[in-house]
C-alpha cells in the first residue's frame, strides 16, 4: 500500500466510493450489458437508423426499466440506481437511454402514480419485462415548451372520451403498444389517458430524415375520435403537474446519462491524442490539447458528484423540481460542449462512425433540446430565484 | 450435491496497473476491483449444475480483506446459495489459501470444488493442484467442459494442441477455463435477493494453520522498453550481427 494519495484520472474524486455495495452492483451490471450487448450494435444500429425492440426486452429482463418503483415486477432500487443505468447506458448511446427513459419514467410511471390497481395489475408487469413498449404524448406540432395551451382535445361521450389532435416528437411511438396521452377535457383541464396500439382512430407515424438519436425510433401520434374508455383515464394526475411530475424524473436520468455519454467521448479523446502523432509527437503533448482535456475531466466530476447528490436528494425526498432544472440544463449542456471538443480533437476521423464521438455530438443536440431546452431551464431557474416568471411577455 | 466454489477478489481485467514507485508491489488504491474473470466462469458452471438438478447446494468462499464481501456478494446475486468469507488482511500466497480451502472443505464435505484455474492478478496457477494434493483428490484442471454422471466427474481439459478428457471420481477439484462457459449478467432483482443471503465471516485463527508467506516479492517493475529494430542492407550484414553483436550464432 502506497502512502502517498494517488490520483484517479478517471475519478478525481472517487465517485465510487460514495456509493454503497448495492449501487455498485447495480453500476456494473448496468455496464457489462451495456458493453457487451448495446455497444457491439450502436453503430449499424445508428447508420441504418435501425430500432431494435428486443432491447426492451434485454434490459426488462435484467430489471432495468422501472427500478424506482416497487411491485408489478419493478425492482424498486432507488432514483441512484436509476441514474448510475442511465449513465451506462448512454455511454453508449443517448437513443438506448431514450429508449429506457421514457419506458420507466414517461410510461411507468404515471401509471404508478396516477393509474387506479386495475391499470397497474394490467400494464405495469408487461412494462417492467420489456413485452410492452410504451410512449408517452405530450408535445404537439405547434405547443412544444408551452404545453398548457395544447391543442388536444378529449370530449366526454357517455362513459367514454373521444380524443382528437397529434402530438409530436414522441419517442417509441411507431413500435409503441401503450400510450400515456395527455389532452383536455371538456373544462380545459389536462387529463392523462391510457391508449392502446389498436384502437380505431389512432395512429403513430415514423418521423423520417433525423439526423440524431437514430437508433431509436421517433414518431407522431395521430388521434381521430379515439373513443378511450373512462377505465383508461388516469385518475390520479391532472393539470400540468401531471406531465411534469414524470418529465421530472425523465429529466434526471438525462442529468445522468449525459455525463455517460460525455465520459465516452473525453476519454475516446484522451486515447486518441496520445495515440496519434503529429510533427513527431502525440496530440497529447500540446498544451491547448491538455487545456481541453483539463476542461472536460473537471466539468464531468462536477456534474457527476452532483447528480449523485441529487440523487440522494430525490431517494430522501427533498428534491425540489428546480433542482432537477438546474442539473439537467448543466449537464446536457457541457455533454454537448465536450462531444463537440472531443469531435475536433479527432480531428477527421472524428466525423467517421467508427470513432463513435460524432453520433454522441448528434445525440446530445437532441438531449440538449428534449425535456425542457438548455434555455427554457434558464427560465425556470430565473423564476425561482427572482420571483418574476419570464416565459410570457 | 453441495458445490463449494473458492472467488478472488483482483484487480479489474479492465484497469491498467503500474508498479508502485517504491517497486514493492502494484498500485490498486481506489483501483477498480471484480471478481477473477476465471473464477465468475467457476461460479457460472456451478449454477447451471444447480439449474440441471445435479447439485443442491452452491456455497462460495473467498478468503481476504473485508471487501471480499462484496464480490461474495455479486457471486450471490449470480445464483450461489450462501458465502464463506474468512477475513483477513495478511497476504495469501497459493499454499495458505490451498491450505484454507481444505479446512473449509474439511467442514463444508463439498463433493465438488470448482475454481478459476489462475487469478488475473498473480497468474500463479497453484491453488487449484495444490488444494487436490492436499485432499488427497483427483483433479481437472484447465476444463472447457464439465459433466456429472455416476458419481464421477467427466472434465475435458484444455492442453497445449488440443483438449483431454478425464473421468475424476468424487469428491474431486475442478479449475475453469476460459472457455467453459460465459458467465450471466447479474439482474436488479437478484442484487435484492443477494443481500438476504448469508454470508458467514470467519477468521483464518479460527483454523490450526500456519498461512505466514513464504516468498518474498524483491521488487515489481515495468517490463524494459523494447528497443526500435533497424533494417539490415543485405544477408551479410544480418549474419554479422547475428554473429557479432547477438552472438546467437
Amino acid at each position: 500500500m502506497s502512502k502517498k494519495p494517488v490520483f484517479d484520472w478517471q475519478d478525481p474524486l472517487l465517485f465510487r466510493e460514495e456509493l454503497s455495495e448495492d449501487e455498485r452492483m447495480v453500476q456494473e451490471a448496468a455496464y457489462q450489458y451495456a458493453t457487451e450487448k448495446l455497444m457491439p450494435r450502436v453503430t449499424e444500429a445508428f447508420r441504418n437508423e435501425h430500432t431494435d425492440p428486443a432491447i426492451f426486452r434485454e434490459m426488462g429482463e435484467l430489471g432495468l426499466l422501472g427500478v424506482t418503483m416497487d411491485g408489478y415486477g419493478c425492482t424498486n432500487m432507488g432514483y441512484v440506481c436509476y441514474g448510475l443505468i442511465a449513465r451506462e447506458i448512454e455511454r453508449v448511446d443517448s437513443g438506448y437511454r431514450s429508449m429506457m427513459s421514457v419506458q420507466s419514467s414517461l410510461v411507468m410511471y404515471p401509471i404508478h402514480a396516477y393509474g387506479t390497481d386495475e391499470q397497474k395489475e394490467k400494464y405495469l408487469p408487461g412494462l417492467a419485462s420489456g413485452e410492452l413498449i410504451g410512449c408517452f404524448g405530450l408535445t404537439e406540432p405547434n405547443h412544444g415548451s408551452d404545453p398548457g395551451s395544447m391543442a388536444c382535445r378529449a370530449k366526454r361521450s357517455g362513459s367514454d372520451y373521444i380524443l382528437n389532435g397529434s402530438k409530436t416528437w414522441i419517442t417509441n411511438s411507431p413500435i409503441a403498444d401503450v400510450f400515456i396521452v395527455w389532452a383536455k377535457d371538456d373544462e380545459g383541464i389536462i387529463r392523462g389517458f391510457i391508449l392502446e396500439k389498436d384502437m380505431p382512430g389512432l395512429s403513430a407515424p415514423k418521423i423520417e430524415g433525423k439526423f440524431s438519436l437514430r437508433t431509436s425510433v421517433t414518431g407522431e401520434i395521430v388521434m381521430q375520435d379515439v373513443k378511450v374508455p373512462q377505465a383508461n383515464l388516469l385518475p390520479g394526475g391532472s393539470g400540468l403537474g401531471g406531465p411534469f411530475g414524470c418529465l421530472n424524473r425523465a429529466r434526471f436520468g438525462i442529468a445522468w446519462g449525459t455525463m455517460g455519454a460525455a465520459e465516452f467521448c473525453w476519454q475516446a479523446a484522451r486515447q486518441y491524442v496520445l495515440d496519434r502523432k503529429q510533427f513527431d509527437r502525440p496530440l497529447a503533448a500540446n498544451q491547448l490539447i491538455q487545456k481541453k482535456l483539463a476542461d472536460m475531466q473537471t466539468e464531468i466530476t462536477l456534474g457527476l458528484h452532483s447528480c449523485l447528490r441529487l440523487g440522494r436528494l430525490f431517494d430522501a425526498g427533498k428534491l425540489a423540481p428546480e433542482a432537477i432544472s438546474l442539473m439537467k440544463r448543466n449537464n446536457c449542456g457541457k455533454a454537448l460542449d465536450i462531444a463537440r471538443q472531443a469531435r475536433d480533437m479527432h480531428g477527421g476521423n472524428g466525423i467517421t462512425d467508427e470513432y463513435h464521438v460524432i453520433r454522441h455530438v448528434l445525440n446530445l443536440e437532441s438531449v440538449n433540446t428534449y425535456e425542457g431546452t438548455h434555455d427554457i431551464h434558464a427560465l425556470i431557474l430565473g423564476r425561482a430565484q427572482t420571483g418574476i416568471q419570464a416565459f410570457t411577455a | 450435491m453441495k458445490i463449494l466454489v473458492a472467488v478472488k477478489r483482483v484487480v479489474d481485467y479492465n484497469v491498467r496497473v503500474r508498479p508502485m514507485a517504491d517497486e514493492t508491489g502494484v498500485e490498486i488504491s481506489n483501483a477498480k476491483m471484480s471478481m477473477n474473470p476465471f473464477d465468475e466462469i467457476a461460479v457460472e458452471e456451478a449454477i447451471r449444475l444447480k439449474e440441471a438438478g445435479i447439485a443442491d447446494e452452491v456455497v462460495l468462499v473467498s478468503l481476504g480483506v473485508s471487501q471480499c464481501q462484496e464480490t461474495l456478494r455479486t457471486g450471490l446475486a449470480m445464483g450461489a446459495d450462501r458465502a464463506l468469507h474468512v477475513e483477513t488482511d495478511v497476504e495469501l500466497q497459493p499454499l495458505a489459501v490451498a491450505g484454507l480451502l481444505k479446512a473449509i472443505v474439511d467442514r463444508e464435505n463439498p463433493a465438488l470444488v470448482v475454481l478459476g484455474k489462475q487469478a488475473i492478478d498473480d497468474d500463479a496457477n497453484q491453488t487449484g493442484q495444490m488444494l487436490a494434493a492436499l485432499l488427497g483428490w483427483g483433479q481437472g484442471t484447465f476444463a472447457c467442459a464439465v459433466k456429472i454422471e455416476s458419481g464421477a466427474a467427466v472434465v475435458t481439459r484444455e492442453i497445449d494442441g488440443g483438449t483431454r478428457t478425464v473421468s475424476l471420481k468424487l469428491p474431486a477439484v475442478i479449475t475453469t477455463d476460459l472457455r467453459l462457459n460465459e458467465p450471466r449478467y447479474v439482474k436488479l432483482p437478484d442484487i435484492m435477493k443477494a443481500k438476504k443471503k448469508s454470508i458467514e465471516k470467519l477468521a483464518p485463527e479460527d483454523f490450526d494453520l500456519d498461512i505466514t508467506p513464504r516468498l518474498q516479492t524483491l521488487k515489481v517493475s515495468e517490463p524494459p522498453k523494447r528497443k526500435a529494430g533497424i533494417i539490415v542492407d543485405d544477408v551479410n550484414e544480418l549474419l554479422d550481427k547475428l554473429r557479432n553483436e547477438a552472438k546467437v550464432i
